[in-house]
Order: structure tokens, then C-alpha cells, then sequence
């Protein structure tokens, strides 16, 4: 028991030590970037005078280890900036951009775990048939094919040919600006607003990206159950309750799949946190504003502050799954219990 | 057998099946789908992108404007009449009577004055096109006066062409804000650039609701503006990909796409029961910067033999068709002064006999820096393959487009493509970066594109320097014509192609125009049908 807290206080004091490597590898990645960070603020043409004053404004003319710690010491005091391209604080802007990557994320986890799992199993306990050959190939192909070619087809075939779904963005124009932002996640801010149409247009435009995101991890996720179902199928211990003449139903979801389970958790926060880092081209192609499109052009137009601010929410989220995979491993493993 | 859970299932999933039923946008609501991830302000004093111009300038109006007409005149906007002092030091305007501010505020002279001061003291980017009239942050509130609330006196610091200074207020900077509103929302000694970065306080015809960065812009009419517009709103939504650009305009959610790529262009021209189009040239220009710092390209000869290795006409029609024409001058197409002279083509005889002139009848090597995105990407390849046929051989070295220009503006490559945008409507504008170059050392003061290559032609320089001073019009403009053409056969510069904006709308959009460069794209009259 006592270790089991001793190395948890292990992991959470690796957290300080974690971020603060990620801020510094992405400062000096920033700073040795070849691109001028004062060309992203006042452009091509500005004259010189503007040019060397806004370098004096942004500190880059003092040595690297004083602007890393001023950033340091701003962070700490929970400034992260100002972005260059929105011209508003990177807080406000993570606030605006995060909540559209959770929405999608979450919706794409919950598809991919609720396809990719039985699918896993299914293939692991037919294991040699046409059934596992299906499911094989259909994983191949979502792990294989371009997320970019997924996109456009899925777009091209449910919204273009067949009218299914609703094209690129987050609402339909007759939506925009109805709803007011409360946690900035649209579909529960038009509940909240009591607006039926609004939470309907929100879920119908989440549904296509979420689904080309949740094809590319249901991949993944099927993939694993399935070697991990192939393991624990070949236990003495599955052996033993078959011979014991349980169902097999019984054998293969308490049994096998119960011990799996652990390692499964794993597998599927860790995809999660992989979704929330924002999938940049999913969401240039469905146009939706996320933290991996705000990541992106922020690289593109030095805009360091908002890169920082970025890097560090993933970096943190990445950090608490794995913490919390951690812990439910705690929870969920009697060896550990 | 039908159970609880297949109807449950197949209710929950009716409404998704039967999106498209909805999906068409409402009559008054025009849907804009644009590539608008450039914005950064929408203050008048600090934008100096194109999409953020196109919108300051359906809010705000300015003092004047070029003629669409007549590109070598001005006419007026809120200014109803002007005058120059005899010495050229003072120029007097008077503003339209009657004239108000959404906010219902009238437009006067003090907004006006305000407006030209505010501009000087931010200094944001587009600031230099109003003091290099010599108007600093101490002499503004001076030089700027409104003498009565109908009369604005500008004193310039020096005397120049009028028609520079006419040019010059016409641009976005020149936008006139209203003063009361503005300074309600000042914080500090900010004037209210940190609340008019994402508001709008002028007289234009729309008004800003809302501007989401990455994500969209909303525009409202202004109730009380010159002119009613037949829509209610106009929504621009940034749509990243052109692909799903031209999905959404053939589904009809949106109505017009803005940023489609050549080949989607030449699908919709196929499609002329479905489809119209708008096309206008726009004011940049891509060209082959070569730097003089490279002994080779020091040589007058070598830069002559590329300039006729370069398959100017194959360039344009294999690779950008619809978006790019032909264009070797200085002075875009639509300006005051422009030529439309093309002295070059591809003679690889010639180029090979130029070569050899130089004394390097063998070629040499050199390398190209361009942006990595297309067409400047194929673009490079094609340059690269004419001038291998007269034997330089050519290393591409490809980066991000910001990465490329940080590059060349610290004079540290050889050959780039390059792209420039005029940054008002005077041929001033692009005499002055492609000619002046008064102080060629590493520590300049103005680096110019002339700078950038390490070219200084002090006769040029000089022509550039004096031809903004000339006061006779006809003059001016014929000097621009002359420095055009000697810039052609002296410069580093090997002029290219210049860009042409095209705009794809669904049949039932009418009176959208992509403004030629003298006027600007105004959605004033657009309607649906």
C-alpha cells in the first residue's frame, strides 16, 4: 500500500519536470526557427523603426536564457501571452479552440471504442475466418490510407453524392451566432440555450470528422483488443472455464476480456489523448476551428506564444491520461489492488 | 423482427439522413467561403491584408478614391472637393454634408483628422503610407487640423505630386473612424485599436457583428449608410481547403468560393449552368529576384540571358492558366503608368550567346529559394528546367513562405521567387521598391526589394526619387512608362506573372464584382435570386 503511494508521488512529481523539459525544447525550437518572429507581427513592408521596436517589445534582443526565463516566470504567473495572429490573449484563444478539439475527440473516442472493441474481439475469437479477415482489412485500410484522403471521401460521399451529412465546419449558417458560448462546446451550449435545432445541427456537423477520426483509431484500438484478446484466450485459465462448461459468452466477456480490460484502458486514453492534440489535417478539411489548426498556422507565422501555450495543453493533457490510465491501472488490476 | 431498439436506432438517425433537405442557405444571408486565416486586425489603422482591406473597406469609406473609370483620377468619397496650396505644402478638404456614422454620429472633418492622427501614432504597418508624408507622432496633431467641422487642412512636410498624396489617403489607412465612438472604448493610450481590432466604427455600407478568428467574419448593413444593401448579412467563413471550397459551393452552402485552385476554376467554367465568375487582376507579382551579391548575377549579360531562357507563355499556360498572366513590368496591370510591353521570351540561342558574352559559356551553378506551396513550387521546377538548357544549373531549395522571405530580406540567398503585393494604388508604391536604393550596406535604413539583391542603379534610384515630386500628371506618369522599360533590361528583377483573383458563385448570386485594382470588392449590390 505504501508503495503504491510512494510511486504515484513519483509520477505526479515527474509532471513539473516533464512540462518544463516540453517548454524548453519548444522555446528553443521556436527561437531557432528561420523564420523572423517580427515578420509575423508587423509584416514585409514595415519600415525599420517599427521593425526594431517591436523587436525590443517582444525581448528579442536580450540573450535566450533571459527571454526563456521571463517567459518561465510569466508562465508561472499564469501568462501565456498574447497571440500575434488573433491579437488575443493565448488563454482566450485555447479557450475558443480547445473545446472544439474535446467535442470531437470525445465524440471520435466514444465511436472508436464502441466500434473497435467488439470488432477486436470478434476477430480474436474467430480468429483464422472470413470474419477475422474482414475485420482485418478493414482495419488496414483505416490505418493505412491518408486521414486526407478519408476526409475528402467521407465528404465527397456523405455530403456531396449522397446529402447525408452536412458539409465542412461546426453549425449551419442559419445557426451562427444563435448560440451563446457557455463551455464552448456547441453541442451543450445549445442545450443549455434549450435550442433542440441548434444541438441537432451541432451533432450532425461533428458526426462526419468525428467518424474519419474514430475510423483511424477504431483501427488502432481493434487491432489491439484483438492481439490482446488472442492472449488471453490462449490462457490455462480460459481453458480451465471452459472445462468447467461456463458459455462461451461467459468465458470470452468475464473471463478473457475481463483481463484485458486493463491494458485496454491504457491503449484507449492514450488515443484519446492523441485526439486531443488535434488532428491538424481532419480539421482543415471539415474546417473546423481546433487546437491542431490553431497549432499549425501559429508554427507557420512564428507565433511563438500561441505555439508555447499550445504545446504546454497538450503536453498537460497527454500527462493526465497518463496519469489517469495510471490510476484506473491501480483501480482496475487486482494484482495491484 | 422490428424490436424496441432498431426503432429507437432508426429514429435517433432520421434527422442526420435528411440534412441536405436544410442545407440551403437563406435568400438574404450571402455565404462566403474564403481562406481568411491571414486576418489579424480589422482595425483600419493596423490591416494591410487582403482579405482584412476587403472588409475594412465595405465599412468604412475614405476622403477619396481612384476613378474606377479612369484610373488617373481621383474622385471623391466623403470629400466633396479639395485644393492644393500654390506652394504644394497644404491641401484643403471639404467633407459631404449630411454624412453619418452607424452609430448615427455625422461624419466631420474632426473624425477625418482624427482618423490620419491615430494612424501616425499606433505606427502599426500600414502606417508609412501616411508619413512619408512627413507627419510624425510629435508634428500630427499639427499637420492634421480640422479648421471647422467641414474642413480638413493636411500640411505635408515636403512638395510632392498631389495625385501621390490623393493615391495614398485612398488606401485602407485612410478609412475615416469615428472619433466618439472609438475613443469610447479606448483603454490607455491604446485609441481604441484593442476594441476596433474586432468592431467596426465607420460610414460604409456594412457594419462588423462578428469576427472569430480562423473561423469566420458577420457583417450587418449599416443603417445609416450611403447606400442600402440588398442583402441582410454576408457571412465569410474561412474554409481552409479548397477542395472542400468547391464541395460546399456545388451543395450550395456557400455561395461564393473565393480561393479555388486552377483546376477547380476550369471545372467551373465547364459548368456554366451551374456556375458564373468574376476575375479582375490583383496588384502582385511574381518574379525571379536574382541577387547582384553573386559574382554571376553582378554581370548585367547573365541576368539578360536568363530573362530570355525563362518560358514565360509555357509558365502561364501550363501552370497557371486561370490564375496568373504574363506581365514583365514593374507597374501592375490597372495602375496609373502600367505598360503591358513583354520584351522577353524564351530564345535559348540568344540566352546561350549572352552566356558566353559574360565569359561563362559553360554555365554555373545557383540556387533558387522559393516557398514550398503551389504554384510557386512548380513554378521554381519549370525555372529550373530552362535554365538548364542553357547550362546553369539550378539547386531548388524550397522552405515555408515566411522561412523564404526571412531569407531574402537578410540578403542571404542567390536567386528567390518572389511575390509583391503594391501596398497603395500609385505606381509609387512598386517605382519606389524596385528602383530606390540610396545606401546598398548591410545596415540600410530602407531595405527595399532594389536592397534585397544588393542592386543599386543610382540613375534609376534617382528617376524614382524624383518622379513621386512631379507635379504634372501626364509627366509623372510618362516617367513611370520610361523607368519600366529600362528597368526591364538593366534590373536583377525578371518579372514574371501577375495574379489574377478569381471568384466562383452559384447561378442565383448576382452583382458580385472582383473589383479591378483601382476600386475595391464592395458587396453592396450583390443579391440572390
Amino acid at each position: 500500500m505504501k508503495g503504491r503511494w510512494r510511486s504515484l508521488a513519483a509520477t505526479l512529481a515527474s509532471v513539473p519536470i516533464t512540462l518544463f523539459g516540453l517548454v524548453l525544447v519548444t522555446f528553443l525550437i521556436g527561437r531557432v526557427m528561420p523564420i523572423d518572429p517580427v515578420l509575423a507581427i508587423v509584416g514585409d513592408r514595415a519600415p525599420m523603426d517599427v521593425v526594431e521596436r517591436t523587436r525590443l517589445e517582444l525581448g528579442l534582443d536580450k540573450p535566450l536564457p533571459v527571454q526563456f526565463a521571463i517567459y518561465v516566470n510569466n508562465l508561472l504567473h499564469g501568462d501565456l501571452g498574447r497571440s500575434v495572429m488573433t491579437s488575443n490573449t493565448v488563454w482566450a484563444d485555447i479557450a475558443r479552440f480547445f473545446p472544439a478539439t474535446l467535442e470531437l475527440a470525445t465524440l471520435a473516442i466514444l465511436m472508436a471504442m464502441l466500434i473497435g472493441v467488439p470488432l477486436g474481439v470478434l476477430a480474436a475469437v474467430r480468429q483464422g475466418t472470413r470474419t477475422d479477415q474482414a475485420i482485418r482489412v478493414i482495419c488496414l485500410a483505416g490505418h493505412s490510407v491518408p486521414i486526407f484522403v478519408l476526409a475528402l471521401v467521407s465528404l465527397l460521399l456523405f455530403y456531396a453524392t449522397l446529402g447525408w451529412a452536412p458539409g465542412p465546419g461546426r453549425q449551419s449558417v442559419a445557426y451562427e451566432d444563435m448560440v451563446t458560448p457557455v463551455t464552448g462546446l456547441l453541442s451543450i451550449d445549445s442545450l443549455i440555450a434549450g435550442d433542440y435545432g441548434a444541438f441537432r445541427d451541432a451533432v450532425a456537423h461533428m458526426l462526419q470528422p468525428a467518424g474519419v477520426l474514430a475510423y483511424f483509431s477504431m483501427a488502432y484500438i481493434a487491432r489491439m483488443t484483438r492481439a490482446f484478446m488472442l492472449d488471453a484466450l490462449h490462457g490455462e485459465y480460459v481453458t480451465t472455464a471452459r472445462a468447467k462448461g461456463l458459455s462461451p459468452l461467459r468465458v470470452i466477456w468475464r473471463h478473457a476480456f475481463g483481463n484485458i480490460s486493463v491494458r485496454l484502458v491504457t491503449v484507449i486514453a492514450l488515443t484519446y489523448a492523441g485526439l486531443l492534440e488535434g488532428a491538424v489535417v481532419t480539421e482543415t478539411v471539415f474546417s473546423w476551428p481546433g487546437l491542431g489548426q490553431y497549432l499549425t498556422v501559429s508554427l507557420l507565422n512564428a507565433d511563438m506564444n500561441a505555439v508555447l501555450g499550445a504545446t504546454l495543453v497538450v503536453g498537460l493533457t497527454y500527462l493526465v491520461f497518463n496519469l489517469l490510465a495510471d490510476a484506473l491501472y491501480r483501480l482496475m488490476d487486482p494484482r495491484v489492488r | 423482427m422490428l424490436t424496441r431498439r432498431a426503432v429507437l436506432a432508426s429514429t435517433a438517425a432520421t434527422p442526420f439522413l435528411s440534412y441536405a433537405a436544410f442545407a440551403d442557405t437563406p435568400k438574404d444571408v450571402l455565404v462566403m467561403g474564403k481562406q481568411i486565416d491571414d486576418l489579424i486586425s480589422l482595425d483600419p489603422a493596423e490591416v494591410f491584408e487582403f482579405s482584412g482591406s476587403e472588409i475594412v473597406d465595405n465599412c468604412y469609406e475614405r476622403l477619396i478614391r481612384p476613378n474606377p473609370d479612369k484610373p488617373t483620377e481621383v474622385i471623391g468619397a466623403l470629400a466633396e472637393s479639395w485644393t492644393v496650396s500654390e506652394d504644394g505644402l497644404t491641401y484643403t478638404f471639404k467633407i459631404k454634408p449630411g454624412r453619418k456614422f452607424a452609430s448615427g454620429n455625422p461624419v466631420t472633418a474632426e473624425d477625418a483628422a482624427f482618423s490620419l492622427q491615430r494612424a501616425v501614432k499606433l505606427n502599426k504597418s500600414p502606417a508609412f503610407i501616411i508619413t512619408q508624408f512627413g507627419f510624425t507622432k510629435e508634428n500630427a496633431d499639427a499637420r492634421i487640423r480640422a479648421t471647422d467641422p467641414a474642413t480638413l487642412v493636411l500640411t505635408v512636410a515636403e512638395k510632392q505630386a498631389p495625385s501621390f498624396l490623393f493615391y495614398c489617403l485612398s488606401a485602407t489607412v485612410g478609412a475615416v473612424v469615428d472619433k466618439a465612438v472609438t475613443m469610447s472604448h479606448a483603454q490607455g493610450d491604446d485609441l481604441g485599436t484593442g476594441w476596433l481590432k474586432s468592431a467596426s466604427a465607420g460610414s460604409g455600407v456594412w457594419v462588423l457583428r462578428s469576427w472569430k478568428p480562423s473561423e469566420s467574419v458577420v457583417l450587418e448593413p449599416n443603417p445609416n449608410g450611403p447606400q442600402a444593401p440588398k442583402l441582410k448579412r454576408v457571412l465569410i467563413r474561412h474554409v481552409p481547403d479548397p477542395s472542400a471550397q468547391f464541395l460546399q459551393l456545388k451543395q450550395g452552402d456557400i455561395d461564393i468560393a473565393r480561393n479555388l485552385s486552377p483546376d477547380q476554376i476550369k471545372a467551373a467554367v465547364a459548368a456554366p449552368d451551374a456556375f458564373t465568375l468574376s476575375a479582375a487582376t490583383r496588384s502582385y507579382i511574381m518574379y525571379l529576384g536574382m541577387n547582384t551579391k553573386n559574382p554571376n548575377l553582378a554581370k548585367p549579360a547573365v541576368r539578360q540571358a536568363i530573362k530570355w531562357a525563362l518560358d514565360y507563355d509555357g509558365i502561364q499556360k501550363n501552370i497557371v492558366p486561370t490564375t496568373y498572366k504574363v506581365h514583365q513590368s514593374f507597374v501592375p496591370e490597372g495602375f496609373p503608368g502600367a505598360i503591358d510591353d513583354q520584351p522577353f521570351r524564351r530564345d535559348v540561342a540568344k540566352a546561350k550567346a549572352l552566356l558566353a558574352e559574360a565569359g561563362l559559356p559553360d554555365g554555373f551553378e545557383i540556387t533558387l529559394d522559393h516557398a514550398a506551396t503551389q504554384p510557386t513550387a512548380d513554378i521554381a521546377q519549370a525555372i529550373q528546367a530552362n535554365l538548364a538548357d542553357i547550362g546553369i544549373k539550378v539547386k531548388l531549395i524550397s522552405g515555408e513562405g515566411r522561412a523564404v522571405l526571412t531569407k531574402i530580406r537578410a540578403r542571404q540567398h542567390e536567386m528567390s521567387i518572389s511575390n509583391w503585393g503594391s501596398d497603395y494604388f500609385d505606381p509609387h508604391s512598386n517605382a519606389e521598391t524596385f528602383n530606390i536604393n540610396t545606401d546598398n550596406g548591410e545596415n540600410s535604413r530602407q531595405r527595399t526589394s532594389a536592397w534585397r539583391v544588393s542592386w543599386l542603379d543610382k540613375d534609376l534610384s534617382d528617376r524614382a526619387i524624383a518622379a513621386v515630386k512631379e507635379t504634372d500628371q501626364a509627366k509623372r506618369i510618362a516617367e513611370y512608362q520610361s523607368m519600366q522599360r529600362d528597368s526591364q533590361q538593366r534590373s536583377p528583377f525578371a518579372m514574371m506573372l501577375q495574379n489574377i483573383e478569381t471568384a466562383v458563385m452559384r447561378k442565383n448570386v448576382h452583382g458580385f464584382v472582383v473589383a479591378p485594382l483601382a476600386d475595391t470588392t464592395s458587396y453592396v449590390n450583390t443579391y440572390k435570386t
